[in-house]
C-alpha cells in the first residue's frame, strides 16, 4: 500500500486531499509560506509507510521516495521520517532511524551476484543463474552423500548435519515462514537466528 | 526468553511499550534501554512524568539509563542472580509479598518431592562426568488422581515457599556486597524502593536486555527476575511484567517461527531420535492439566502440530501416515547451536554453510576460531544487503583480519538481497505485535529477495531430485507451493499461509458451521487435529482473517487512556497486549486498584481494557489460574525439569572470572562455574585465568550505532567514527593510559586495538576483598563500512554458552589491558 501524501493533518481535507500533490495542498494549508521549503522538498513525493529495521522498539516510519511507478521511472527514496501516527513512536526516531536512509543507499550495498573461487583473493562477478545452479549442485551432492537417514541406534532421522544455515532476524515473517519451511524440509538442523546469540 | 517461559509459560515481552508509562517503579537491569532502545525509552520517561515513577538502574557502568535514574548502583558483571536471590530473601523475611497473589496465582502450595535437594551448590542428581543432571527428583509429588498434591497452609517442609525460603536464606545483604561489589547500603535502599510494590495496586516493571541473557546463567537470571516479579505481584498488571527487550527488528518473529535448531513454528518442539513413535510424541508435548480445571493450553498441542504438517505437506500429509511424521528431521543434541556448529566445522565436519544476512565472523565468539572454522568449508553462501566480514573471512586486512587467501580453499557465494524498504511484509516488534509495511523502492542493481533466492534454490533441487535421484527427497518434492508466482512468492499469500485456513467445512459441537473450506482462521480455536485445517504457525492464527490484514491496522485510539491501543496492527496471541492478565484482576474478578483495571469480570463474562488472556466465559468463582500455558495455572517459582540447571536459580560465576572460586560454595570446585554448561575441550583450553588477564570485561553497544551494520552508513559513522574502550579512571593511571592513546585488549584468544575512552562511568568494585576493574567495550566496527575500520571485538570473546539457550558469555570474560 502506497499513498500519495498521507500525513495526518491533510486528512482534514478530505477525499480530494488524497490525490493531490503537497505543492496543491500548500494552497490550502494555513501558514504555507513557512512551511513551504520543506513542502517543496516533499513534492511530488510518494509516501511508503514501514518500519525501523533496526532494534525491537518497532518505530513507524515514512518513506518519500520520488517516481510514478511507469516503467521508465525509477522509485528513489530520499527522505525518512518519523511515522506521527505511531502509538510508541509518535513520530520520533532515534539516530539510527533517522539516519537509515544512508544504510539503504550505503556504498556497500550489493547489487549483483560473486563468487570467490577456492584459493583466490578477488570476487568474480556471475549471473544469478550460474549462482543458483552452481549453490544447488553443492547442496545436493553435499545432501545426498552425507544424509542420516538412521543414527548409529538404528533410529529414523532423516536429517543433514552437513549443511547449516543462519537466518536473519530482520527479515519479515513471511521470509522467516518460508525460509523454515525449506530448511527443515531439506532436514537441517544447525538452523540458528540471532535469537540466541 | 528461556527463562520466562519455565517460570510463567510463554517465552516473551510479557507486556509493552506504551505499557511502561503504567509502572510506578521502572527497574532497569542487565539492559541501557535508554542507548539501546532510546525511542521506546521515553515511556519510561512518561511513566516519570505521569505516574511520578521512579528508575533504579543496575549496571556495571554508568549508563545513560543510569544518568536519568532516580537510583543508579553498578554491579560486577555476572552477578545478578545475587543480587535478585538477596532481593527474595529480604521480601520473604520481612514478609513483604503480595500475599493474596502469590497465593492464588503462584504454585507455593504445591509439595515437591521427598528425593529432591540441594547440597553445597549441587542440586540432586548431578552427573559431573557428563555435566548433566539426572531430572527426576526435580518435580511434585502427585495423589492417586495424578494430581499434584498441595498444603494451603504453606507449613509443610517440602512446598515450594518453604523450599524457596529455604534455598534464598543464603543470599544475605553481605554475601551481595562480598559478590556483586554495591555496599550494602545501597542494597538496601533498591530493596526497599522495590519492596513498596508489593502492595496491590503498585507495579514495578523491570527491563531487561542482553545484559541478562549473554551469561552463562543467563535463562536463570531472566527467571530470579520474573520470580521477583510474582513475589510482588507484578505480573500480568499494567506497568509490570518481566519486559524482554529484543535486539533486533525481527527477533521475536524468527523465534516464534522457530527458526532455531530444535524449534517448529509457534514454540512447538522437533522429535528427538529416541521419539520414534507418533502418538508418544504429541503425548509428551500435549501437557494435561496437573490441578482439576485448569487450561494448560499446550494440551491441544496436536490441533498445531497437524495443521502445520497440513501447511507444508498438504495431501501428502494423512492421518494413516502420522501427517508424515517421519520426514521430520529427528535430534540427537539437544541444541545444534552455533557454538555447537562451530566446533563441528571447525573439526572438518560441515561442508556448507548459509548466512542469510547474518555476519557470524562479527558477532560469534572467538573470531579466530569462527575465521579457521569457515576456511574449513566446501562451501559457504552470504545473502545479504551489505558486503559484510563474514563474506570477506578469506581476504587480507593486515592485521584487522590476518589471513592468507591462498590457503583457503572456500568457494564463497555473495548474493546480494533487498533490505526493508524493498519489500512487503511484517515484523514482530518486542511487544509481540506483528505490524506490516510496504516496499517503497526497488533494490539496487540485481538484488533479489530472499524468497525468490530459496525458491530458486528449492527449485533447482527439485529438479535434480527429479531427474537423478537421491538422498530422501520426499519431504523436498511434496512442499506445498500454491504462490501465484512460484519463483517469487508473495508476502500477502505467505501470510495467509501462517494464518491459517479450513481445507473443508468445519463445525462446532453443535453442526453450526464455523467456516466453510478455503476461507481464513479467525483464530488458534478454530484448528482441528483432523486434518481439516492448515495453519503453518498456530500463534498467528488470527493475523489475516477474512476480514484481511489484521498486521497492517492503523487504529491508534487508546479508549480506556492506559496506552492499549487494540487497533494498531496485531500482537500475538489473539490480539492480546498484556500477557497473563486475568492476574491483573483479584481472584474474585475485580481490579486491584483503580489505576490497575485491565481486564474484569462483569458477571457475566471477561472485559476490559485489552482481550483476556483468559476463556473469556470462565467465571472467577470456577477458580481457573491466570497463566494458561501451564499445567499448574499458576506461575512457577520451582521450575521443576524445565531448566538445565536446577529448579531454583543458583549463582554460578562467569567462565572467566576475575575472583577465585564462588563464594556461595568456596569449598565446592564443581559449583564454581554453571555445573550443566557444556563446554568443549577445544574451547575450554582458551579460557584465561585472572593471573594473566586481570580485567572484568563486558560489551555492549551504542545508541548511534546497529550491530556490524551502521558502520555502513555515513550519518553514524560521522556521529561515532572509530573503536574505543572504556577504561576507569583508577585503572588507567595505575596503568599509564591517558584518554585518547591506544591500547591494546587481549584475552586468551586473541587481542584487539583501541582508543582509550577514561571514563568515570566506570569504577572499581571491592568483591571479597579485592579490587576488580571492568573494561567496556563496544562491539561496533569491523574490516568493512565507511566507519574507521577496527578489530572485531568478538576476538575477545569465549565460546562458551548459557546450558539451556548457548547464548554466548559475551558480557562476562577477562582481559589485559597494556598501552602502545
Ligand atoms: S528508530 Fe531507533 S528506537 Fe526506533 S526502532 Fe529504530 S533503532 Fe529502534
Amino acid at each position: 500500500m502506497t499513498l500519495q501524501v498521507t500525513r495526518r493533518q491533510f486528512f482534514k481535507l478530505g477525499a480530494a486531499g488524497m490525490a493531490t500533490s503537497s505543492m496543491a495542498m500548500m494552497g490550502f494549508a494555513p501558514d504555507a509560506a513557512q512551511a513551504s521549503i520543506r513542502h517543496f522538498k516533499l513534492t511530488g513525493a510518494k509516501i511508503t509507510r514501514n518500519i525501523c529495521t533496526y532494534c525491537s522498539v518497532g518505530c513507524g516510519m515514512l518513506l518519500y521516495s520520488r517516481g510514478d511507478g511507469s516503467i521508465n521511472s525509477t522509485d528513489d527514496i530520499y527522505h525518512v521520517e518519523g511515522d506521527p501516527d505511531h502509538p510508541v513512536s509518535r513520530g520520533s526516531l532515534c539516530p539510527k532511524g533517522a539516519g537509515v536512509l544512508d544504510f539503504i543507499k550505503s556504498e556497500s550495498r550489493l547489487s549483483h551476484p560473486e563468487v570467490r573461487e577456492p584459493g583466490s583473493s578477488e570476487w568474480k562477478r556471475i549471473s544469478w543463474d550460474d549462482a543458483l545452479d552452481r549453490i544447488a549442485r553443492h547442496m545436493k551432492d553435499d545432501r545426498d552423500a552425507n544424509f542420516e537417514t538412521h543414527d548409529e541406534n538404528g533410529n529414523l532421522v532423516n536429517r543433514w548435519l552437513s549443511t547449516g544455515f543462519l537466518a536473519a532476524s530482520a527479515t519479515t515473517n513471511e521470509t522467516a515462514y518460508l525460509t523454515h519451511k525449506i530448511v527443515r524440509n531439506l532436514g537441517i538442523l544447525s538452523f540458528d537466528n540471532q535469537a540466541r546469540v | 526468553m528461556a527463562g520466562l517461559a519455565p517460570t510463567y509459560g510463554r517465552g516473551a515481552m510479557t507486556n509493552h511499550w506504551v505499557d511502561i508509562s503504567n509502572a510506578n517503579l521502572v527497574l532497569s537491569m542487565g539492559g541501557n534501554s535508554a542507548e539501546a532502545h532510546p525511542v521506546g525509552f521515553r515511556w519510561v520517561m512518561e511513566a516519570k512524568e505521569k505516574n511520578n515513577a521512579k528508575l533504579i538502574s543496575i549496571d556495571p557502568r554508568y549508563t545513560r539509563t543510569g544518568a536519568v535514574a532516580d537510583y543508579e548502583v553498578n554491579i560486577r558483571t555476572g552477578t545478578d542472580i545475587v543480587f535478585l536471590g538477596g532481593l527474595i530473601n529480604f521480601l520473604l523475611e520481612t514478609d513483604q509479598i503480595q500475599h493474596e497473589y502469590v497465593r492464588a496465582y503462584t504454585d507455593v502450595s504445591l509439595i515437591v518431592k521427598e528425593e529432591f535437594g540441594f547440597h553445597d551448590g549441587l542440586f540432586t542428581g548431578y552427573n559431573p562426568d557428563e555435566n548433566t543432571y539426572d531430572k527426576s527428583s526435580w518435580s511434585y509429588e502427585f495423589d492417586d488422581q495424578g494430581y499434584v498434591k498441595r498444603d494451603d497452609t504453606l507449613q509443610h517442609p517440602r512446598c515450594v515457599y518453604q523450599l524457596m525460603r529455604q534455598h534464598y536464606s543464603r543470599y544475605t545483604i553481605d554475601m551481595v556486597e562480598n559478590v556483586c561489589g554495591i555496599p550494602s547500603q545501597n542494597v538496601q535502599e533498591v530493596w526497599n524502593m522495590i519492596a513498596e510494590t508489593a502492595v496491590p495496586d503498585k507495579t514495578m516493571t523491570i527491563l531487561y536486555a542482553l545484559g541478562w541473557t549473554q551469561h552463562s546463567i543467563g535463562a536463570q537470571i531472566i527467571r530470579t527476575g520474573a520470580m521477583v516479579q510474582l513475589l510482588l505481584g507484578n505480573t500480568g498488571l499494567p506497568g509490570g511484567g518481566v519486559n524482554a527487550l529484543r535486539g533486533h527488528s525481527n527477533i521475536q518473529g524468527l523465534t516464534d517461527l522457530g527458526l532455531l535448531s530444535n524449534l517448529l513454528p509457534g514454540y512447538m518442539r522437533l522429535p528427538s531420535a529416541e521419539e520414534q513413535d507418533y502418538q508418544g510424541y504429541i503425548k509428551k508435548r500435549a501437557k494435561q492439566p496437573l490441578l482439576p480445571g485448569e487450561v494448560s493450553y499446550w494440551k491441544f498441542y496436536e490441533r498445531f502440530h497437524v495443521s502445520l504438517m497440513k501447511a507444508w505437506y498438504g495431501d501428502a500429509a494423512q492421518a494413516d501416515n502420522n501427517w508424515c511424521y517421519d520426514w521430520l528431521p529427528k535430534l540427537t543434541e539437544p541444541l545444534y547451536d552455533v557454538i555447537y556448529t562451530f566446533e563441528r566445522m571447525h573439526k572438518g565436519k560441515l561442508t556448507g554453510y548459509f548466512c542469510q544476512g547474518f555476519n557470524p565472523l562479527a558477532s560469534f565468539p572467538d573470531k579466530n576460531k569462527t575465521s579457521e572454522a569457515l576456511a574449513k568449508l566446501k562451501y559457504l553462501v552470504v545473502m545479504d544487503p551489505l558486503a559484510v566480514e563474514t563474506a570477506e573471512f578469506w581476504k587480507n586486512y593486515g592485521e584487522l583480519n590476518d589471513v592468507d587467501s591462498s590457503q583457503i580453499q572456500t568457494e564463497v557465494f555473495r548474493l546480494p538481497t533487498t533490505c526493508f524498504a524493498e519489500d512487503d511484509g511484517s515484523i514482530v516488534n518486542s511487544a509481540r505485535w506483528l505490524q506490516w509495511h510496504w516496499k517503497a523502492a526497488p533494490p539496487p542493481g540485481e538484488a533479489r529477495p530472499d524468497v525468490s533466492i530459496m525458491a530458486g534454490l528449492l527449485h533447482r533441487l527439485q529438479r535434480m531430485y527429479r531427474e537423478e535421484g537421491g538422498a530422501f527427497p520426499d519431504p523436498i518434492l511434496n512442499l506445498t507451493w500454491q504462490y501465484s508466482n512460484p519463483e517469487d512468492p508473495g508476502a500477502e499469500e505467505l501470510a495467509m499461509e501462517y494464518n491459517g485456513r479450513a481445507l473443508t467445512d468445519i463445525y462446532d459441537s453443535n453442526r453450526n458451521i464455523r467456516r466453510r473450506k478455503g476461507e481464513l482462521l479467525d483464530d488458534f480455536g478454530m484448528l482441528q487435529a483432523d486434518g481439516s485445517t492448515s495453519c503453518g504457525c498456530w500463534i498467528y492464527a488470527g493475523a489475516w482473517t477474512e476480514d484481511g490484514n489484521q498486521m497492517a491496522r492503523r487504529d491508534n485510539a487508546d479508549p480506556f487512556g492506559i496506552g492499549m491501543t487494540l487497533g494498531w496492527a496485531w500482537a500475538w496471541p489473539m490480539n492480546r497486549r498484556i500477557l497473563y492478565n486475568r492476574a491483573a484482576a483479584r481472584p474474585d474478578g475485580t481490579p486491584w486498584g483503580p489505576e490497575k483495571r485491565l481486564v474484569w469480570w462483569n458477571g457475566h463474562r471477561w472485559v476490559g481494557a485489552d482481550i483476556p488472556d483468559f476463556p473469556d466465559a470462565s467465571p472467577p468463582s470456577a477458580g481457573v489460574g491466570p497463566f494458561i500455558m501451564n499445567q499448574e495455572g499458576v506461575g512457577h517459582f520451582f521450575g521443576g525439569s524445565m531448566m538445565m540447571e536446577g529448579p531454583f536459580p543458583e549463582h554460578y560465576e562467569p567462565f572467566e572470572s576475575p575472583i577465585v572460586g564462588n563464594p556461595l560454595h568456596p569449598n565446592n570446585p564443581q559449583a564454581v562455574n554453571n555445573p550443566a554448561a557444556r563446554v568443549f575441550p577445544d574451547d575450554r583450553a582458551r579460557f584465561g585465568t585472572a593471573k594473566e588477564f586481570p580485567y572484568a570485561a563486558t560489551t555492549y553497544r551504542l545508541t548511534e550505532h546497529f550491530h556490524f551494520w551502521t558502520t555502513h552508513a555515513k550519518l553514524n559513522s560521522i556521529m561515532q567514527p572509530q573503536k574505543f574502550v572504556e577504561i576507569g579512571e583508577s585503572l588507567a593511571n595505575e596503568l599509564g593510559i591517558k584518554e585518547g592513546n591506544k591500547v591494546r585488549v587481549s584475552s586468551k584468544r586473541g587481542y584487539i586495538e583501541a582508543v582509550a575512552v577514561v571514563t568515570k562511568r566506570i569504577k572499581p568494585l571491592q568483591i571479597t576483598g579485592q579490587t576488580v576493574h571492568q573494561v567496556g567495550i563496544p562491539i561496533h566496527w569491523g574490516f568493512k563500512g565507511v566507519a574507521k575500520h577496527g578489530f572485531l571485538t568478538n576476538t575477545l570473546t569465549p565460546a562458551v554458552g548459557d546450558a539451556n539457550t548457548q547464548t554466548p558469555e559475551f558480557k562476562s570474560f577477562l582481559v589485559n589491558v597494556e598501552k602502545i
